[in-house]
Protein backbone atom coordinates (compact mmCIF):
# COMPACT_ATOMS: atom_id res chain seq x y z
CA UNK A 1 0.00 0.00 0.00
CA UNK A 2 1.70 3.18 -1.23
CA UNK A 3 0.55 6.83 0.23
CA UNK A 4 -0.91 8.40 -2.49
CA UNK A 5 -1.04 12.59 -2.51
CA UNK A 6 -4.64 13.45 -3.74
CA UNK A 7 -5.46 17.04 -5.63
CA UNK A 8 -7.79 18.46 -5.08
CA UNK A 9 -6.84 17.60 -1.38
CA UNK A 10 -10.35 17.58 -0.73
CA UNK A 11 -11.27 15.64 -3.67
CA UNK A 12 -13.88 12.95 -3.14
CA UNK A 13 -13.44 11.06 -6.45
CA UNK A 14 -9.88 10.65 -6.20
CA UNK A 15 -9.66 9.69 -2.20
CA UNK A 16 -12.54 7.11 -3.05
CA UNK A 17 -10.34 5.47 -6.41
CA UNK A 18 -7.01 5.76 -4.44
CA UNK A 19 -8.85 4.02 -1.53
CA UNK A 20 -10.34 1.43 -3.60
CA UNK A 21 -7.20 0.30 -5.73
CA UNK A 22 -5.82 -0.50 -2.26
CA UNK A 23 -4.02 2.39 -1.55
CA UNK A 24 -3.93 5.39 1.13
CA UNK A 25 -5.43 8.20 0.23
CA UNK A 26 -3.20 11.76 1.32
CA UNK A 27 -5.70 14.35 1.27
CA UNK A 28 -6.93 17.44 3.21
CA UNK A 29 -8.78 15.40 6.03
CA UNK A 30 -5.85 13.63 7.68
CA UNK A 31 -4.21 17.20 8.23
CA UNK A 32 -7.44 18.96 9.71
CA UNK A 33 -8.49 15.73 11.57
CA UNK A 34 -5.11 15.54 13.57
CA UNK A 35 -5.88 19.38 14.24
CA UNK A 36 -8.77 18.79 15.48
CA UNK A 37 -8.46 15.88 17.88
CA UNK A 38 -5.31 17.67 19.56
CA UNK A 39 -5.74 19.37 22.58
CA UNK A 40 -4.70 23.06 23.00
CA UNK A 41 -5.37 26.38 22.31
CA UNK A 42 -9.21 27.25 21.35
CA UNK A 43 -8.28 28.41 17.96
CA UNK A 44 -12.05 27.96 15.63
CA UNK A 45 -12.77 26.86 13.05
CA UNK A 46 -10.00 24.87 11.86
CA UNK A 47 -7.85 24.76 14.94
CA UNK A 48 -5.17 26.91 13.11
CA UNK A 49 -3.05 27.75 15.37
CA UNK A 50 -0.46 30.62 15.50
CA UNK A 51 1.87 27.73 15.89
CA UNK A 52 1.76 26.64 11.99
CA UNK A 53 2.63 29.74 10.33
CA UNK A 54 6.18 29.02 11.47
CA UNK A 55 5.91 25.02 10.72
CA UNK A 56 4.92 26.21 7.78
CA UNK A 57 8.65 27.95 7.10
CA UNK A 58 9.47 24.99 6.16
CA UNK A 59 8.13 24.72 2.95
CA UNK A 60 7.59 28.73 2.35
CA UNK A 61 9.85 31.67 2.59
CA UNK A 62 9.35 34.08 6.14
CA UNK A 63 8.50 36.88 2.92
CA UNK A 64 5.84 34.35 1.86
CA UNK A 65 2.54 35.39 3.45
CA UNK A 66 1.41 33.35 6.76
CA UNK A 67 -2.16 32.69 5.10
CA UNK A 68 0.59 30.28 2.86
CA UNK A 69 2.23 29.55 5.28
CA UNK A 70 -0.46 27.88 7.95
CA UNK A 71 -1.70 26.27 5.18
CA UNK A 72 1.67 24.75 4.00
CA UNK A 73 1.70 23.18 8.13
CA UNK A 74 -0.79 20.85 6.94
CA UNK A 75 -0.26 20.07 2.99
CA UNK A 76 3.74 20.37 3.75
CA UNK A 77 3.79 17.19 5.90
CA UNK A 78 1.53 15.19 3.65
CA UNK A 79 3.55 15.97 0.42
CA UNK A 80 6.74 14.85 2.38
CA UNK A 81 4.90 11.66 3.34
CA UNK A 82 3.17 10.70 -0.03
CA UNK A 83 5.25 8.48 -2.36
CA UNK A 84 2.85 9.17 -5.21
CA UNK A 85 0.33 11.99 -6.51
CA UNK A 86 -2.67 12.14 -8.17
CA UNK A 87 -3.57 15.49 -9.79
CA UNK A 88 -6.53 16.79 -11.41
CA UNK A 89 -5.08 19.99 -13.29
CA UNK A 90 -8.66 21.18 -14.38
CA UNK A 91 -10.15 21.07 -10.91
CA UNK A 92 -12.64 24.21 -10.65
CA UNK A 93 -13.65 23.24 -7.18
CA UNK A 94 -10.59 23.65 -6.03
CA UNK A 95 -11.02 27.51 -5.86
CA UNK A 96 -11.02 29.83 -3.20
CA UNK A 97 -8.85 33.15 -2.02
CA UNK A 98 -6.03 34.26 -2.88
CA UNK A 99 -4.40 32.43 0.12
CA UNK A 100 -5.66 29.28 -0.80
CA UNK A 101 -5.11 29.86 -4.40
CA UNK A 102 -1.04 30.33 -4.23
CA UNK A 103 -0.65 27.31 -1.38
CA UNK A 104 -2.48 25.68 -4.69
CA UNK A 105 0.52 26.45 -6.99
CA UNK A 106 2.95 25.60 -4.38
CA UNK A 107 1.35 22.16 -3.49
CA UNK A 108 1.58 21.11 -7.16
CA UNK A 109 5.02 23.32 -7.59
CA UNK A 110 6.29 20.68 -4.23
CA UNK A 111 4.79 17.86 -6.07
CA UNK A 112 6.39 18.27 -9.19
CA UNK A 113 9.89 19.23 -7.52
CA UNK A 114 9.62 15.95 -4.97
CA UNK A 115 10.62 13.28 -7.90
CA UNK A 116 7.46 11.16 -7.14
CA UNK A 117 5.80 9.36 -9.56
CA UNK A 118 2.87 12.02 -10.65
CA UNK A 119 -0.30 11.33 -12.93
CA UNK A 120 -2.09 14.09 -14.15
CA UNK A 121 -5.17 14.37 -15.60
CA UNK A 122 -8.46 16.00 -16.16
CA UNK A 123 -11.81 15.10 -14.99
CA UNK A 124 -14.10 13.42 -17.35
CA UNK A 125 -16.91 15.37 -19.11
CA UNK A 126 -18.65 12.03 -20.97
CA UNK A 127 -18.81 8.08 -20.22
CA UNK A 128 -16.25 7.73 -22.64
CA UNK A 129 -13.56 10.22 -20.64
CA UNK A 130 -14.97 8.11 -17.28
CA UNK A 131 -13.59 4.89 -18.45
CA UNK A 132 -10.35 6.27 -19.89
CA UNK A 133 -10.22 8.69 -16.19
CA UNK A 134 -11.04 5.00 -14.19
CA UNK A 135 -8.28 2.85 -16.11
CA UNK A 136 -5.21 5.74 -15.87
CA UNK A 137 -5.52 5.90 -12.56
CA UNK A 138 -5.95 1.89 -12.22
CA UNK A 139 -2.93 1.67 -14.04
CA UNK A 140 -0.56 4.54 -12.52
CA UNK A 141 -1.72 2.83 -8.51
CA UNK A 142 -0.74 -0.52 -9.90
CA UNK A 143 2.44 0.85 -11.41
CA UNK A 144 3.84 1.96 -7.89
CA UNK A 145 6.48 -0.22 -6.41
CA UNK A 146 4.24 -1.27 -3.06
CA UNK A 147 1.13 -2.49 -5.17
CA UNK A 148 -1.97 -2.08 -4.28
CA UNK A 149 -4.20 -5.06 -3.88
CA UNK A 150 -6.75 -4.38 -6.70
CA UNK B 1 -7.57 32.36 25.24
CA UNK B 2 -9.69 29.27 26.24
CA UNK B 3 -8.64 25.87 26.43
CA UNK B 4 -9.48 23.57 23.83
CA UNK B 5 -10.94 19.81 24.53
CA UNK B 6 -11.61 17.85 21.59
CA UNK B 7 -13.88 15.06 20.92
CA UNK B 8 -13.92 11.90 19.39
CA UNK B 9 -9.97 11.66 19.91
CA UNK B 10 -8.79 8.56 18.03
CA UNK B 11 -11.84 8.39 15.78
CA UNK B 12 -12.32 8.46 12.37
CA UNK B 13 -14.95 9.90 10.14
CA UNK B 14 -15.79 8.90 6.72
CA UNK B 15 -18.60 10.10 4.33
CA UNK B 16 -20.45 7.67 2.09
CA UNK B 17 -21.80 9.46 -0.74
CA UNK B 18 -24.77 7.31 -2.76
CA UNK B 19 -25.40 7.51 -6.26
CA UNK B 20 -27.38 4.53 -7.13
CA UNK B 21 -30.63 3.88 -9.20
CA UNK B 22 -31.02 1.37 -7.16
CA UNK B 23 -30.52 2.50 -3.41
CA UNK B 24 -31.96 5.47 -1.73
CA UNK B 25 -29.60 6.97 0.81
CA UNK B 26 -32.38 5.73 3.60
CA UNK B 27 -32.07 1.91 2.25
CA UNK B 28 -28.15 2.46 2.57
CA UNK B 29 -28.64 3.84 6.37
CA UNK B 30 -31.01 0.98 7.30
CA UNK B 31 -28.61 -1.45 5.90
CA UNK B 32 -25.64 -0.20 7.36
CA UNK B 33 -27.07 -0.09 11.10
CA UNK B 34 -27.57 -3.72 10.47
CA UNK B 35 -23.76 -3.67 10.78
CA UNK B 36 -22.25 -0.85 11.89
CA UNK B 37 -21.63 -3.16 15.88
CA UNK B 38 -21.31 -0.09 16.90
CA UNK B 39 -19.92 2.26 14.86
CA UNK B 40 -21.87 6.12 15.15
CA UNK B 41 -23.31 6.12 11.42
CA UNK B 42 -25.69 9.58 10.58
CA UNK B 43 -27.73 9.84 7.84
CA UNK B 44 -27.43 12.72 5.44
CA UNK B 45 -28.86 13.73 1.66
CA UNK B 46 -26.12 12.42 0.24
CA UNK B 47 -25.56 9.11 1.97
CA UNK B 48 -23.81 8.83 5.37
CA UNK B 49 -21.49 9.68 8.03
CA UNK B 50 -19.89 6.91 9.89
CA UNK B 51 -17.70 7.41 13.20
CA UNK B 52 -15.86 5.12 14.96
CA UNK B 53 -12.49 3.62 15.72
CA UNK B 54 -10.25 3.10 12.78
CA UNK B 55 -10.62 -0.63 12.35
CA UNK B 56 -14.23 -0.75 12.63
CA UNK B 57 -14.50 2.05 10.36
CA UNK B 58 -13.05 0.15 7.61
CA UNK B 59 -14.58 -3.10 8.08
CA UNK B 60 -18.12 -1.28 7.92
CA UNK B 61 -16.71 0.64 4.92
CA UNK B 62 -15.99 -2.62 3.06
CA UNK B 63 -19.17 -3.81 4.39
CA UNK B 64 -21.20 -1.07 3.10
CA UNK B 65 -18.77 -1.06 -0.28
CA UNK B 66 -20.35 -4.68 -1.52
CA UNK B 67 -24.25 -3.39 -1.44
CA UNK B 68 -23.52 -1.26 -4.75
CA UNK B 69 -20.14 -1.40 -5.38
CA UNK B 70 -19.99 0.86 -8.15
CA UNK B 71 -22.22 3.45 -7.09
CA UNK B 72 -20.99 3.90 -3.66
CA UNK B 73 -18.31 6.24 -2.99
CA UNK B 74 -16.25 7.00 0.45
CA UNK B 75 -13.67 9.97 1.83
CA UNK B 76 -12.06 10.69 4.98
CA UNK B 77 -13.66 14.13 6.94
CA UNK B 78 -11.55 15.99 9.05
CA UNK B 79 -14.50 16.82 11.40
CA UNK B 80 -16.78 14.33 14.03
CA UNK B 81 -20.82 14.81 12.79
CA UNK B 82 -22.61 17.39 14.00
CA UNK B 83 -19.53 19.57 15.20
CA UNK B 84 -20.61 22.63 15.49
CA UNK B 85 -17.73 24.65 13.48
CA UNK B 86 -18.68 22.84 10.68
CA UNK B 87 -22.65 21.40 11.33
CA UNK B 88 -25.04 23.80 8.96
CA UNK B 89 -27.96 23.56 11.96
CA UNK B 90 -25.20 26.46 13.57
CA UNK B 91 -23.94 28.45 10.62
CA UNK B 92 -26.92 28.19 8.12
CA UNK B 93 -26.57 27.86 4.45
CA UNK B 94 -24.45 24.84 3.22
CA UNK B 95 -21.91 23.64 4.91
CA UNK B 96 -18.10 24.74 3.91
CA UNK B 97 -17.00 21.64 1.60
CA UNK B 98 -20.73 20.87 0.48
CA UNK B 99 -20.33 22.76 -2.53
CA UNK B 100 -17.02 20.99 -3.74
CA UNK B 101 -18.87 17.38 -3.25
CA UNK B 102 -22.01 18.71 -5.28
CA UNK B 103 -19.69 19.64 -8.14
CA UNK B 104 -17.88 16.41 -7.74
CA UNK B 105 -21.01 14.66 -7.36
CA UNK B 106 -22.39 15.46 -10.97
CA UNK B 107 -19.78 13.55 -12.52
CA UNK B 108 -20.05 10.50 -10.70
CA UNK B 109 -22.03 8.78 -13.17
CA UNK B 110 -18.97 9.10 -15.69
CA UNK B 111 -16.49 7.37 -12.89
CA UNK B 112 -19.40 4.96 -12.37
CA UNK B 113 -19.01 3.80 -16.10
CA UNK B 114 -15.55 3.69 -15.37
CA UNK B 115 -15.74 1.06 -12.57
CA UNK B 116 -17.91 -1.04 -14.47
CA UNK B 117 -16.29 -1.41 -17.73
CA UNK B 118 -13.39 -2.20 -15.28
CA UNK B 119 -15.37 -4.75 -13.80
CA UNK B 120 -16.44 -6.19 -17.39
CA UNK B 121 -12.97 -5.86 -18.80
CA UNK B 122 -14.04 -3.91 -21.64
CA UNK B 123 -11.18 -2.46 -23.89
CA UNK B 124 -10.23 1.51 -22.57
CA UNK B 125 -11.26 3.54 -25.66
CA UNK B 126 -8.28 5.70 -27.33
CA UNK B 127 -8.11 8.92 -25.70
CA UNK B 128 -8.61 11.89 -28.58
CA UNK B 129 -5.18 13.26 -29.68
CA UNK B 130 -4.94 16.86 -28.00
CA UNK B 131 -5.38 19.37 -30.08
CA UNK B 132 -1.94 20.74 -31.10
CA UNK B 133 -0.84 24.46 -30.57
CA UNK B 134 -1.32 26.69 -33.06
CA UNK B 135 1.79 27.84 -34.66
CA UNK B 136 2.62 31.91 -33.74
CA UNK B 137 3.00 34.48 -36.37
CA UNK B 138 5.54 33.86 -38.12
CA UNK B 139 8.46 36.72 -37.25
CA UNK B 140 9.36 37.98 -41.09
CA UNK B 141 5.29 37.69 -41.62
CA UNK B 142 4.74 40.26 -38.98
CA UNK B 143 7.17 42.34 -40.54
CA UNK B 144 5.68 41.69 -44.07
CA UNK B 145 2.43 42.76 -42.39
CA UNK B 146 3.67 46.25 -40.95
CA UNK B 147 5.64 46.65 -44.35
CA UNK B 148 2.43 46.38 -46.01
CA UNK B 149 0.43 48.65 -43.39
CA UNK B 150 3.08 51.37 -43.27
Amino acid sequence: MAKVFIYPATSLILSDLVARFGHKPLGAALGIRERIQTAGIDSPPLQITPEEPKRGLKYAAVEVPSGVRGRMAIYGPLIEEAEAAVIVTDADLAFGCMGCARTDELILFSLRQSGIPILELKYPTNEEEGVQFVAAIKKFLESLPNGGEA
Amino acid sequence: MAEYTPGYVGTVTKYVFVESPSMTPGELALRAYEVSEGVLIKETCFGLQVTGEPEAVDRLIAEIRTFDPTHIFVKDRGFPPGDPRRCRANLGGARPGYLGHEREFRILRYITRGLEALERGEEVPEAAPAPGKKPGLDIQRLQELIDEES
